[in-house]
């Protein structure tokens, strides 16, 4: 869009002012982090700098948060793999080859309203299956949840990213005698590298925010880092150092993903919303 | 969508008979490749739904680590219409949703139309305004606990600087439904801007062009061109960001847990305090099937409503 000139050097006032507001908050907090408890109730700018919040955090023995960090790590990955291979496999079956349309339609309709309910109305009958199956406190059902929960975006990413791809790399493999399992495998999944990676981001990092679902279905053993600070922030109402120090960790992906992955996240978020 | 032509030539059900069970498996393909995504969506989304129709007319009970369920007709029912604070966890939520959405519509749309003309440090700023999106609502949450702490918090150091009494942020009736917002203000704004980004981004440079040839001013070419060409963004990003608003929970279980009292009490924090804090599966049941019918009402009544103005104009 082409507005006058005088409107970048505005622009650029308004966009520094946000980043300020939105960064802000991770500042207090990671300053909170590395101050002793009496230098942040106190609020002061001048203090000893301190890593003894993340020592405590990682290392006293109340803390469970290093096994809260290995579990996040283990569903996150998993249930991204998951997804991955089932995502991109449905997606595939559904957006290129001929299925009856009544058929597709309710089931792009189904994936959408489950997609749009509130996460709350399933935790419970969730929370009953999982302790029927024995997968309560268990990795496995943190991971089937996770897996559901992403299911939906990740299918419509790889849909339009082959909605983009034009059909005739796999015409011509199909020409050359490769099988529908070789030109998926060596056609299309190497060609929608770039959506795949963005599924794979994204669900990684859904999958180590979630909450409600980890919540419900985890007492201790499978707790995850965002069940942890909630226990943490509940038990210990005034341990500030070691809550900072925590929620500055849990935002370190997002940071290291934005870093190096912003084009694909961008489009990922984009491409799951206004589908 | 492709058009069905170009489907047809991977359709391959009419092919040549298979010679072995290799070729055999390989033209039923599309079913086991669909297969997986068919059975996750049985299980775990149309299986928990069934269960929550029986849930609702039960009660669900737990002795000694076995589930026992016990038909209970419509006592579920008569507690729901005894129930007073579902109905003020509805009000609370419907009101959130039309203030934080409302805010970050404006905000984000600002934001899209300022960035829009920006055209150095774009990547960059786009990253930070990013963060929140991506980062644990927990985490976020703890954040502005701090950042709202009574003692110490930047907002009471703030006011103590204009010598002004410190207040209870998260503590008292009036102050902590507001504080809320400001939290999903603040983590949701972005996702807004960046999708209104995309959209302007992606609009047509001819119309602005030849407005601009026409004389028209940034106002009109802004009111009259850019705005309605980006309805359907804005009524996509709308009706999504309205639906996740409604699902809020992470914020609110850590600044309030729905208090004090029931001024913070949004419907996700009630069933899931109806469901694990009460252990009344059943009666959370009916009212997670209330919540659903809500929601699918909500859409309908919003798709209709779009698409007649779009058919009216």
């Amino acid at each position: 869009m082409i507005l006058s000139r005088r409107w970048s050097r505005v622009g650029y006032v308004v966009l520094a002012l946000a980043a300020f507001i939105t960064l802000a908050p991770f500042v207090f907090t990671f300053i909170n982090s590395i101050k002793f408890y009496k230098d942040i109730t106190s609020g002061t700018l001048v203090f000893q700098p301190t890593l003894v919040n993340y020592d405590r955090l990682f290392f006293s023995r109340q803390s469970a948060f290093i096994v809260n960090t290995t579990n996040s790590l283990v569903i996150a990955v998993v249930s991204t793999v998951l997804v991955l291979v089932i995502a991109t496999l449905g997606g595939y079956s559904l957006e290129r080859f001929r299925w009856p349309r009544r058929f597709t339609g309710i089931l792009a309709g189904w994936i959408l309203l489950f997609h749009m309910i509130p996460g709350v109305t399933l935790v419970g009958p969730f929370y009953l299956l999982m302790r029927s199956l024995g997968l309560y406190d268990r990795l496995l059902g943190v991971i089937l949840s996770h897996l559901v929960l992403n299911l939906p975006i990740s299918l419509w990413i790889v849909q339009s990213f082959l909605a983009d791809l034009p059909v005739e790399l796999e015409e011509a493999a199909h020409i050359d005698g490769a099988s529908n399992l070789g030109t998926f495998l060596r056609v299309v999944v190497p060609l929608i590298a770039p959506g795949l990676a963005a599924v794979a981001i994204l669900t990684f990092v859904f999958s180590w925010n979630e909450f409600l679902f980890a919540l419900n279905l985890t007492s201790t053993k499978a707790a995850t880092i965002p069940v942890g600070i909630a226990k943490f922030a509940q038990q210990y109402e005034v341990r500030y150092g070691e809550m900072s120090a925590a929620a500055f960790f849990a935002t370190l992906p997002a940071v290291v993903f934005l870093t190096f992955a912003q084009r694909q996240i961008v489009k990922g978020l984009t491409l799951g919303a206004l589908k | 969508m492709n058009a069905p032509s170009v489907k047809a030539a991977f359709s391959r059900r009419a092919g040549p008979r298979p010679q072995s069970l290799r070729e055999w498996l390989d033209q039923r393909f599309h079913y086991w490749a669909l297969a997986p995504t068919l059975v996750v969506l049985l299980a775990l989304t149309i299986y928990p739904l069934v269960q929550l129709l029986i849930m609702s007319v039960s009660t669900v009970s737990f002795a000694e680590g076995r589930v026992i369920w016990r038909p209970s007709g419509l006592d579920n029912f008569h507690t729901f219409l005894a129930d007073t604070i579902f109905p003020t966890a509805i009000r609370n939520t419907v009101l959130f949703v039309i203030v934080v959405v409302t805010a970050e519509m404006l905000l984000g749309l600002i934001l899209a139309l300022i960035a829009s003309q920006v055209k150095r440090l774009t990547g960059l700023l786009r990253a930070v305004l990013m963060i929140p999106i991506l980062v644990p609502a927990i985490a976020i949450g703890t954040v502005w606990r701090l950042l709202y702490n009574f003692e110490f918090g930047v907002f009471n150091q703030f006011l103590k600087a204009f010598s002004l009494p410190p207040q209870n942020w998260n503590g008292s009736a009036l102050l902590a439904l507001p504080s809320i917002m400001v939290v999903d203000i603040w983590h949701w704004t972005a996702f807004i801007f960046l999708l209104m980004l995309a959209g302007i981004e992606s609009l047509p440079i001819e119309p602005m062009e030849a407005a601009r040839v026409d004389g028209a001013s940034d106002w009109q070419l802004l009111r009259h061109v850019v705005l309605p060409l980006l309805q359907p963004t804005i009524l996509v990003t709308l009706m999504f960001r309205t639906i996740f608003a409604f699902k809020v929970f992470d914020e609110v279980f850590l600044l309030t847990g729905g208090g004090p009292g029931n001024a913070t009490e949004v419907i996700s924090l009630y069933i899931n305090r109806v469901f694990f804090g009460q252990s009344r599966m059943g009666y959370g049941a009916l009212l997670s099937i209330i919540t659903i019918l809500l929601t699918a009402v909500f859409v309908i009544l919003y798709n209709r409503t779009v698409r007649r103005r779009s058919s009216a104009a």
